[in-house]
């Protein structure tokens, strides 16, 4: 008995020696988070999974750090060209290849752009200012924008570039075109500068990646990455609580606490680039679900009592566990126009909240609130919560929770008059903001202003801003128009979200402000 | 449920019926501990449900009453910010889960038994038509129910919300999802009821009795519901009691799959819903009691189907 | 016979040609494709553009004409989602659920079989009434928290078994895969079979029972007794054969349900099936993998019906001599 148990013993430690030191040439890390990248071609879906896979395969010319600032990628550097400030020139990095061998040059670069601008691409809107590429020698680009462009550089972080040869050669110089009705070769195939090279790939159930042994960076410790979507939060959790997985991403508020406790799991935290808040019609004659003649949201007063009424912190400690950062402004704090202040929110006053809703309507009104049910940390309990606190000063609110391809449709044909948004910032500036929440909708502007706000000033102000190079008369700018927003109350913001990641001891990972984690950088204990 | 009526003078106009619930039914109840158990459980929740806006201690469909800070509260411990206490704790949203589970229970049971009313009676209205008629009649009826089979419930759901969409005003949708879930899980429930029936029908329509009814010349409606009906109810009453319990927990599905009852008006389903997203992090009355309620609820209607079943049957005595 | 399953034939064309349309009707409701397929930069002028080359500006009957005609050929297009053909696609993820299914379905037969005969034997036995009693606890409980509660007993508590996915599967030619072959495989499968095929299980077992109770009851079998056959022969030589028409109608029936069932197992189990590429479908609003998922779904149970029917016919003489009747 005792010579079996020590024989046992022996061996299983025997086999964890031999696992300790195989540790330090081979690391498998098991990935497991919510969705699976709805494609490998780098060009075709601008969404957080499919950008987040990507970035393992395919280099970037510029990538983030984890507190949001810029780092050298493909590009060594990036300068406006000195004679002429609607030229951005880009100093490309030597010595790096593709994955299948080919060298990486400026023309692949130039090629990248032409694909990235074609038009079944999902990221022309972010280079919607760019006119073309031209490269100037082997390692040198000039991109030339249709006008000064002082922030562009921030746009590059998610733009892949691609081999022109290899792309030709496999007849994917354009992304997926869906009506053509066959499947582009670039879906399942990869040629990238990453760090990781494909090794197989099922879609939604496993996709493999390997180090790639000719990176230019650091060989990553992480050897090899098994990703696993698992949609079902409590599957994913058990997933990695039973150790068939080692991270996992996208874990629900509630379970951190349980996880922090278990042994040999580890929880970490940071803030999300991405605020959540609500916006309503302030600006119609009358509502679509109100039982009122006139439109309440239009009068100040109504404003001002639901942001009276809004119990941020009640909202931060229960619904969300503690896991966000609530907040008057809907801007995440490392984002260029943030200011302290901006953040202040008043403590509720539910008292003065009914007087000013009863000042206008005695009987109180009452109107639908639009929320996804799938998008957000907790969306559905945030409202849920919402309701109940407007509820205490007379208005009568209505949950309408559905999935988010009915939600956001809503917000985008106005067939809402009450909603709740996400918005991120991937450019890290204000100005994003303003283009999609703010500017009256018209053209490229305002698709996501779905509570119709529009002020000519504030749009002047907006156009303005896209093209001023003195950037201190340009934050300058972009305070003013945001004294202006938060005195119309054109948003009722509840918080930014934090991100909760959670991996097996021994793994050391950050938390990226983006949710899109680097394995390469992982250091493994 | 007359158990004092041991010699009861049967009334001539009720005939065989009437005796056969007096007595038969009455003696088989009274012998049977599983069916009083039963009886009493679901007597007992369907009592604290249809009552439940007297008897509950808040009203947790009034968003307005509701203290976030009460939010996940354990049973029997007073709140740490507000000092409450609930019996059976509070959910996620500050909600007393007791009241919460009987106004829950209160629109499950709706759910249920109107889904299966509406199952039944046009399950076996078609069945009984298809077999009997036979010919294009049944092969058209039957190629329905196989459309209909052929779509899960989830999908049925997702069309009738859709259109209701198009119709309904805004501010009605809330108590629309009640009726919408109703009939789509009857629609989904009643293609059982006919091809049972039917099957029964046809094979009931060869049979000498039927032929001779036939042949004397009554009216087919009448040897349907007279003659075949009778004879079917036995498969019919063991799919009904399953139905029930089964629109309970479909209605519960649905709402795991997006579909269902406003969250700020939680059926029985939506809390387990709820519930079992807290089962990891160790909040366990959030999931535990409206499942126990719910199984409570479901075994006993089913264990009282078994026995009337059985107690129905005069074959098995 | 021929002429029989000729016309059955046509009806399933009809059947699949009215669920093709009815599907298409659904997806107008579902939501805005368009939104799932664009990053939140798109501009409207974008929005609209993609929503014009995949022709949904096209009035309502072309697109459904445009559809119907793929559809004969198979051809499903290019999922919205993936990014892939949906045939393949679908192709791909069949024989996880197909496996899952059949091994659900035949374990819920064999054991409700079983169980069904013995509780109808042993009418009034403490065992019968035990196994009467505990299978309803499984049906009186929403699958996916079955599900999710298996997950954590066995799973997470004791770990004896997998929460997710399939294992290591093997292939089998170009189109079928199994994890029937593996070790993890087959582990794999123990949890979601259990799931999948309690409800039917319980639903088989009480169906045998209560035909088993009623064909006990009936004349010829008392003749039979009294002719000195032995309790063996009676039992399973004429009681139960002559209670598995109906069960055999239902289990039919009932695969074709497992089927849709497997959707929500799929989705709890992460396993890789069409069931769970459906739901993913439908958050997306990924409409060619929803069409061609309903038309497959539709054709299963068409088939199935077919199989049913035609054994009910062999089973069962009298129907037989009432359709011939009405032949002439």
């Amino acid at each position: 008995m005792t010579k079996l148990a020590r024989a046992l013993t022996l061996s299983v430690s025997a086999a964890a020696l031999a696992l300790a030191a195989g540790a330090a040439q081979a690391e498998t890390v098991r990935w497991a988070r919510v969705a699976d990248a709805l494609t490998l071609d780098p060009h075709s879906q601008n969404e957080g999974p499919t950008l987040a896979l990507l970035r393992h395969i395919y280099g970037t010319l510029v990538s983030r750090n984890v507190d949001g600032t810029l780092a050298p990628g493909l590009a060594t550097d990036w300068q406006i060209h000195p004679d002429d400030p609607t030229i951005w020139v880009l100093t490309l990095r030597e010595g790096v290849t593709f994955q299948d061998g080919a060298p990486f040059t400026a023309e692949d670069v130039v090629f990248s752009y032409e694909r990235v601008l074609h038009e079944s691409s999902g990221f022309r809107a972010i280079h919607a200012d760019v006119v073309g590429a031209e490269a100037v020698d082997d390692y040198t680009v000039h991109v030339q924008m249709t006008g000064p462009s002082p922030l562009y550089p921030n746009n590059l972080t998610n733009f892949f570039i691609v081999d022109k040869d290899w792309a030709e050669a496999n007849d994917v110089v354009a992304p997926q075109n869906f009506a053509a009705g066959e499947e582009n070769y670039a879906v399942r195939n990869t040629n990238g500068t990453g760090p990781y090279q494909l090794v197989s790939r099922d879609p939604e159930v496993r996709t493999v990646l390997e180090a790639f042994d000719g990176y230019w960076g650091d060989a990553p410790q992480v050897t090899e990455v098994i990703y696993q979507p698992i949609p079902e939060a409590a599957t994913r959790i058990a997933a990695l609580l039973s150790g068939e997985v080692d991270f996992v991403q996208d874990v629900p508020v509630q379970d951190i606490a349980r996880l922090e406790q278990t042994e040999g799991v580890q929880v970490v935290t940071g803030p999300e680039n991405r605020n959540i808040f609500f916006a309503y019609d302030a600006s119609s004659d009358t509502l679509r679900s109100s039982n009122v003649d006139d439109n309440p949201f239009s009068h100040p007063e109504i404003r001002e009592a639901m942001a009276l009424a809004l119990d941020r912190d009640a909202i931060m400690q229960v619904v969300m566990r503690g896991q966000s950062q609530p907040s008057a402004a809907p801007l995440p704090p490392f984002v260029n126009g943030w200011t302290e202040e901006m953040h202040e929110y008043s403590a509720p006053d539910y008292e003065r909240a009914a007087e000013l809703v009863s000042s206008v309507y005695p009987d109180g009104f009452s109107v639908q609130l639009d929320c996804p049910n799938d998008r957000y940390l907790n969306d559905e309990a945030i409202c849920q919560a919402t309701v109940g606190m407007l509820g205490r000063i007379g208005i009568d609110v209505t949950l309408n929770s559905q999935t988010r391809s009915l939600h956001f449709p809503l917000i985008e044909n106005w067939e809402t008059d009450f909603y709740m948004l996400g918005w991120g910032v991937p450019t890290f500036d204000s100005a994003y903001v303003f283009n999609f929440l703010v500017h009256t909708r018209e053209g490229s502007y305002g698709a996501y202003n779905g509570g119709r706000y529009s002020n000519p000033e504030v749009d002047a102000m907006i156009e303005s801003i896209a093209t001023m190079t003195d950037l201190d008369e340009r934050n300058a700018v972009i305070a003013q128009i945001w004294d202006q927003v938060m005195e119309d109350r054109v948003f009722l913001n509840v918080h930014n979200q934090l991100l909760a990641y959670a991996v097996r001891d021994g793994l050391n990972i950050d938390v990226h402000p983006e949710n899109s984690p680097t394995l390469w950088t992982v250091t493994v204990d | 449920m007359t158990s004092d009526s041991k010699t009861p003078v049967p009334p001539k106009p009720a005939g065989r019926l009437y005796r056969a619930w007096d007595s038969d039914l009455a003696y088989a109840f009274r012998t049977s501990p599983v069916a009083i158990v039963a009886t009493v459980v679901a007597l007992v929740i369907i009592f604290c449900a249809v009552f439940a806006p007297w008897l509950a201690p808040m009203n947790p469909y009034n968003p307005a009453g509701l203290n976030l800070m009460n939010g996940f509260t354990p049973p029997m411990e007073p709140n740490a910010f507000t000092g409450e206490v609930f019996v059976m704790g509070a959910d996620n949203q500050g909600r007393d889960m007791l009241s919460t589970i009987m106004y829950g229970t209160r629109t499950s049971l709706f759910v249920g038994a109107m889904a299966v009313v509406f199952a039944m009676v046009l399950g076996i209205s078609i069945g009984l038509f298809a077999g009997w008629r036979g010919g294009w009649v049944d092969s058209a009826l039957m190629r329905v129910a196989d459309v209909q089979l052929a779509f899960p419930a989830i999908l049925i759901a997702l069309l009738i919300f859709g259109i209701a969409r198009g119709f309904i005003p805004d501010n009605l949708r809330d108590q629309m999802a009640i009726w919408v879930l109703i009939v789509a899980i009857g629609l989904s429930d009643w293609v059982q009821f006919a091809r049972v029936v039917r099957g029964a029908t046809m094979v009931e329509k060869s049979k000498e009795y039927v032929q001779a009814a036939r042949v004397i010349g009554a009216h087919p409606a009448k040897i349907m519901f007279r003659h075949i009906l009778p004879n079917v109810m036995g498969p019919v009453l063991v799919i009904a009691t399953i139905s029930l319990a089964l629109a309970i927990i479909a209605e519960a599905t649905l709402s795991f799959l997006g579909v269902g009852v406003p969250p700020t008006q939680p059926s029985l389903g939506t809390l387990i819903r709820i519930g079992q997203s807290f089962l990891i992090s160790g909040e366990w009355w959030i999931l535990l009691f409206p499942a126990v309620t719910l199984l409570a609820l479901a075994l006993s209607v089913n264990l009282l189907g078994d026995w009337l079943r059985d107690a129905l049957n005069p074959r098995l005595r | 016979m021929i002429a029989f399953i000729i016309r059955r034939l046509l009806q399933s064309v009809i059947v699949m040609v009215a669920v093709a349309a009815v599907s298409f009707t659904l997806f107008r409701f579902v939501g805005d494709p368009v939104n799932s397929m664009v990053g939140q930069e798109a501009s409207i002028a974008d929005r609209e553009a993609l929503r014009d080359s995949l022709g949904l500006n096209d009035p309502i009957f072309l697109q459904f004409g445009r559809f119907i005609g793929n559809a004969a050929q198979g051809e499903f297009g290019i999922s919205y989602r993936l990014q892939m053909p949906v045939t393949e696609l679908i192709l791909q993820r069949l024989p996880a659920t197909i496996e899952l299914a059949l091994v659900s379905g035949f374990l819920a037969f064999v054991v409700g079989l079983s169980l069904g005969v013995y509780t109808a034997l042993r009418r009034r036995g403490v065992m019968s009434n035990i196994i009467m009693t505990g299978s309803l606890i499984g049906v009186s409980l929403p699958t996916f928290l079955i599900g999710v509660l298996l997950i954590w007993i066995f799973a997470v508590e004791l770990r004896w078994l997998p929460s997710n996915g399939r294992g290591d599967v093997v292939s089998i030619g170009d189109w079928w895969s199994t994890g029937l072959l593996t070790h993890s495989g087959r582990l794999a499968l123990i949890l979601p079979a259990i799931t999948l095929g309690l409800y039917q299980m319980t639903l088989i077992m009480r169906l045998v029972r209560a035909e088993m109770l009623e064909v006990l009851r009936t004349d010829y079998i008392k003749f039979a007794r009294a002719r000195g056959l032995s309790a063996r022969a009676i039992n399973f030589g004429h009681a139960l054969k002559n209670t598995l028409v109906p069960v055999i109608t239902i289990t039919g029936l009932q695969l074709g349900s497992i089927i849709a069932f497997a959707i929500i197992t799929e989705t709890v189990f992460n396993w890789p099936g069409v069931g769970a590429l459906f739901i993913n479908s439908v958050r997306f609003v990924d409409v060619p993998v929803m069409a061609a998922y309903l038309m497959m779904i539709a054709l299963v149970f068409v088939v199935i019906n077919l199989i049913v029917d035609l054994l009910y016919y062999a089973v069962d003489p009298r129907l037989r001599v009432d359709r011939a009747g009405k032949a002439h």
